[in-house]
């Protein structure tokens, strides 16, 4: 009798267990998108993607980057104008909009947004690092209410890339309502303006989003948005294949193959705002500088020599494209007239005879300790450039250390030859132009330009740009920069890495945005046909 | 006993002061500034010692650890540098997830490795004897991360049955009480959250238990081989007891001691969390979140988390020891 109850129960048991039980209750429209895990939800206080593609969807700026393009169009406010000088940015605020707490939206809102962020003796600043704002933001004196929509930002000095750093998630305006009630757990309790309000957040699990019924904007098309936690790439992609999730990020590119065959998935991809490089040093008043360098001959010699179409097809295995300018094409400013130095070691030849090395020399190259998306495998790389200067009698030695030393180093220009990358903050010419080949950059020990090179025409054009707020002006300036630093051939530009994500079939409406953002009130599922 | 686990007690406070001077200069001397770790690439030298400040770091060592000892024996082990939460409270949320796993794969492990050790034993030389051990060996010497995709590939993508990893689909909810999927589960009378949290649970179950449960079978075999052996079961057979009789319970009896000791070790190494199988089933466990902090240099997690973990396994095997006069009533503690 006991046996056979036990057998009962078990059978009982086991029947429910394989047949999945399903909820009764309609099913909310849900997309389920795996990723790694958010660090913390304060939109000013993160530096990591995990965390910021969290609060893409729940938080909005006054201003936003056009879906998917790098320019600034109107978000939280309407109009903006500028003094003559560029010092003093009046934004007026959209009207009507609410937080998702119900506290409604205007000029208070946005003073302590940033001013917690800036003002050491802000009651809020004690509960945050605020670290982008020391990197992006220290040029802004002060912001101040003019009336309940208007609000009044002064810079210390003009700076025209002020607009698109205003883009940015550190710029996000929050509910103060919302923060003074959580205080120092307010990054687990994130409430702004966005399309998605906050459900829930299962550290190492999921996160949880709903669609904001109260939306100022277009209302999303799906009722949540649960972002899963899953590390491992392989993982990811076994998940969507079984269809618990809908869409993924970063698959292993060794997967990459067979998801373009699967006809169950999409897959979407673009260069995002970085480049990777060879940078050859030209200080002379570095430790590391060797002569033949200083011509730019030899630079352009080494221009040639380097096979870079094989490097990014077989080294980067499909997560990346050929880089031509220190600029990505997605980015606004980009120079299409410039041409690219094609493979020729005949012509490498020709110019290093011309410059007096008809034997080549010897040089050293060095590699980065770390990958990253923007140098995939960077010993390999180093490697395939080392044979390439071999063929025109160029020999480089691979040189290398610890990342942080690495880093030091380079700054302080021990290297000859260096590879080196960049990830943009901010969608403006300006994070790349300025920060890694203006002569301001290349104070050897803190250098952001590596190849210290010192242009006083790109200094002249890269000053004015900073100052115009003609956005015509600046693309024209931009173009200008990017044909001299071609022509210099201070950096050999090896390849801008890609962003890549998998969606299921239906899943359309997704667009990218060259900053690595992520918005998701635009996706929704087709029916099936 | 009384007696014997105070002095214990003592042992177990003296091994964990050790390990935290040890985990704390250790993390120290490791390359790497969280500062830097944190504040990425392009941090100015203010904002790095503004940080470095902020989190104690500009104190001499020995002044840093006292700081430190001073507000974790009173339970505070700090803020974790990465993620501004307390350390204390991430744990308490952490340790039921590495937990319920691992009691699911350790019952998997006993069973299976001590049936097919007894039976083994038993059988020797037979054919079951020889296949058993053989997957034995392959068992112990099986990459996890193969054999964790091997598992998805067949019973979540070929056949459907099971998910793909994760605690719980997104359609169920469940109320954090004791962080137990389970448990929590049944609480709420919510049966089928309870099945689908039992369903995520096998698979990770079984690719942490492969290896336990292969060394348990070995284990268990080479013990009652041991005991069936001894005069005692000649003596219990010639009187004319069944061999059921002989086998359950004066020969497993007698070899029990060696398996409990094998599978209470096996148990507490599993408590430090599984880096690989997390990492594949998406389990948010301890060893995943050791291995996060490691790696972003946070201090007060990784100092947290180690003392913490210290403390499980030093329990752990306080109680294996207290069993152990259950099982064998000649050993006597004083």
């Amino acid at each position: 009798m006991k046996k056979t109850l036990v057998f009962a129960l078990l059978l009982a048991l086991s029947v429910g267990f394989f047949a999945g039980c399903k909820p009764v209750a309609k099913q909310p429209v849900t997309l389920v998108f795996a990723k790694g895990d958010a660090v913390e939800l304060d939109p000013a206080d993160v530096t990591d993607g995990e965390s910021i593609t969290v609060m893409n969807n729940i938080f909005e700026g006054l201003v936003r980057y056009k879906a998917g393009s790098t320019e600034v169009e109107p978000c939280l406010a309407t109009t903006w104008d500028t003094s003559s000088d560029g010092l003093v940015w009046t934004f007026h605020l959209r009207q009507g909009v609410k937080f998702q707490d119900g506290t409604p939206f205007n000029a208070d809102a946005v003073v302590f947004s940033f001013e917690r962020q800036r003002d050491p003796n802000h009651p809020f600043h004690q509960y945050g690092k605020w670290e982008y704002w020391g990197w992006c933001f220290s040029e802004i004196a002060k912001t101040e209410k003019i009336d309940d929509s208007t609000v009044k930002i002064t810079l210390s000095q003009p700076f025209a890339p002020f607009l698109s750093t205003m883009a940015m998630f550190t710029m996000d305006i929050v509910s103060p309502t919302n923060c003074n009630q959580w205080k120092d757990q307010w990054m687990t309790h994130p409430v702004g303006t966005g399309p998605f309000g906050f459900v829930e957040w299962v550290k190492g699990d999921h996160v949880t989003l709903e669609k904001n019924p109260n939306y100022w904007g277009t209302q999303p098309k799906i009722d949540k948005l649960i972002f899963r936690v899953i590390d491992d790439p392989s993982s990811r992609y076994l998940a969507l294949q079984k269809g618990e999730v809908q869409g993924m990020e970063f698959p292993n590119p060794d997967d990459l193959p067979k998801i373009t065959q699967d006809s169950n998935l999409t897959l979407l991809s673009e260069p995002g705002l970085n480049v990777g490089y060879l940078a050859m040093n030209m200080g002379s008043d570095t430790p590391g500088f060797q002569k033949p360098f200083a011509d730019v001959r030899v630079r352009q010699a080494i221009s040639y020599a380097i096979n870079k179409k094989d490097i990014v097809n077989q080294l980067y295995k499909g997560t990346a494209t050929l880089a031509v300018n220190p600029i990505p094409p997605t980015l606004w400013g980009y120079n299409d007239a410039v041409q690219d130095y094609e493979y020729n070691p005949t012509k490498a030849k020709e110019l290093l005879k011309a410059a007096g090395y008809p034997n080549g020399f010897k040089t050293n190259l060095w590699a980065m300790p770390v990958s990253r998306p923007y140098m995939f495998d960077p010993k390999a790389i180093a490697t395939a450039i080392q044979a390439d200067l071999k063929q025109v009698g160029i020999e480089a030695e691979i040189v290398t250390y610890d990342w942080s030393t690495y880093l030091q180093k380079t700054e302080a220009g021990e290297h000859a030859m260096c590879l080196l990358g960049w990830t943009a903050d901010y969608a403006d010419p300006d994070d790349f132009l300025y920060v890694l080949l203006d002569p301001d950059a290349a104070k050897v020990g803190s250098a952001g330009n590596v190849a210290f090179y010192r242009n006083s025409k790109v200094h002249d054009l890269n000053k004015e740009a900073q100052m115009t707020t003609d956005f015509n002006k600046r693309v024209e300036l931009y173009k200008q920069v990017q044909q001299i630093v071609h022509d210099d051939a201070p950096w050999v530009p090896l390849a801008y890495a890609k962003q890549t994500l998998v969606f299921a079939k239906n899943v359309k409406g997704f667009v990218l945005y060259p900053t690595g953002d992520y918005h998701f009130d635009s996706v929704y599922f087709e029916t099936s046909k | 006993m009384k007696y014997y686990i105070a002095k214990r007690a003592i042992n177990i406070f003296l091994t964990i002061f050790a390990v935290s001077i040890i985990i704390f200069l250790l993390i120290r001397l490791a390359p790497g500034d969280p500062a830097i770790t944190m504040a990425g690439e392009h941090a100015s030298p203010e904002v790095l010692a503004r940080m470095r400040a902020e989190w104690g770091l500009t104190k001499p060592l020995i002044v840093q650890y006292f700081i430190w000892l001073k507000h974790a024996l009173r339970g505070d082990f700090g803020q974790s540098i990465l993620t501004h939460q307390s350390v204390l409270v991430e744990l308490v949320q952490r340790f039921p997830n590495t937990l319920e796993l691992s009691i699911f794969a350790m019952i998997f492990a006993t069973i299976i490795g001590v049936f097919a050790g007894i039976v083994s034993a038993v059988k020797r030389y037979s054919f079951f004897d020889y296949t058993s051990m053989i997957i034995a060996l392959f068992g112990v010497s099986m990459p996890i991360f193969w054999l964790a995709i091997m598992l998805i590939m067949i019973f979540s993508i070929k056949l459907d049955l099971l998910p793909t990893g994760g605690r719980l689909s997104v359609m169920y909810s469940i109320k954090p009480l004791t962080h137990l999927y389970l448990l929590d589960s049944l609480l709420e009378l919510n049966f089928p959250a309870f099945l689908n949290a039992l369903k995520h649970l096998i698979l990770p179950s079984i690719a942490l238990g492969t290896i336990p449960m292969a060394f348990i079978a070995r284990i268990t075999r080479s013990s009652m081989l041991d005991v069936m052996n001894q005069d005692y079961i000649r003596t219990a057979r010639s009187k004319g007891l069944n061999e059921k009789a002989v086998i359950m319970k004066h020969a497993l009896r007698n070899a029990l001691i060696p398996i409990l000791t094998a599978s209470g070790t096996e148990f507490a190494m599993l408590m430090g969390g599984a880096i690989l199988t997390e990492t594949i089933f998406s389990w948010p466990g301890l060893g995943t979140y050791i291995v996060q902090a490691v790696s972003a240099r946070d201090y007060p997690a990784v100092q947290g988390s180690v003392i913490f973990i210290a403390l499980v396994i030093a329990l752990i095997n306080l109680i294996v020891d207290i069993f152990y006069s259950y099982i064998d009533p000649r050993i006597h503690y004083k």
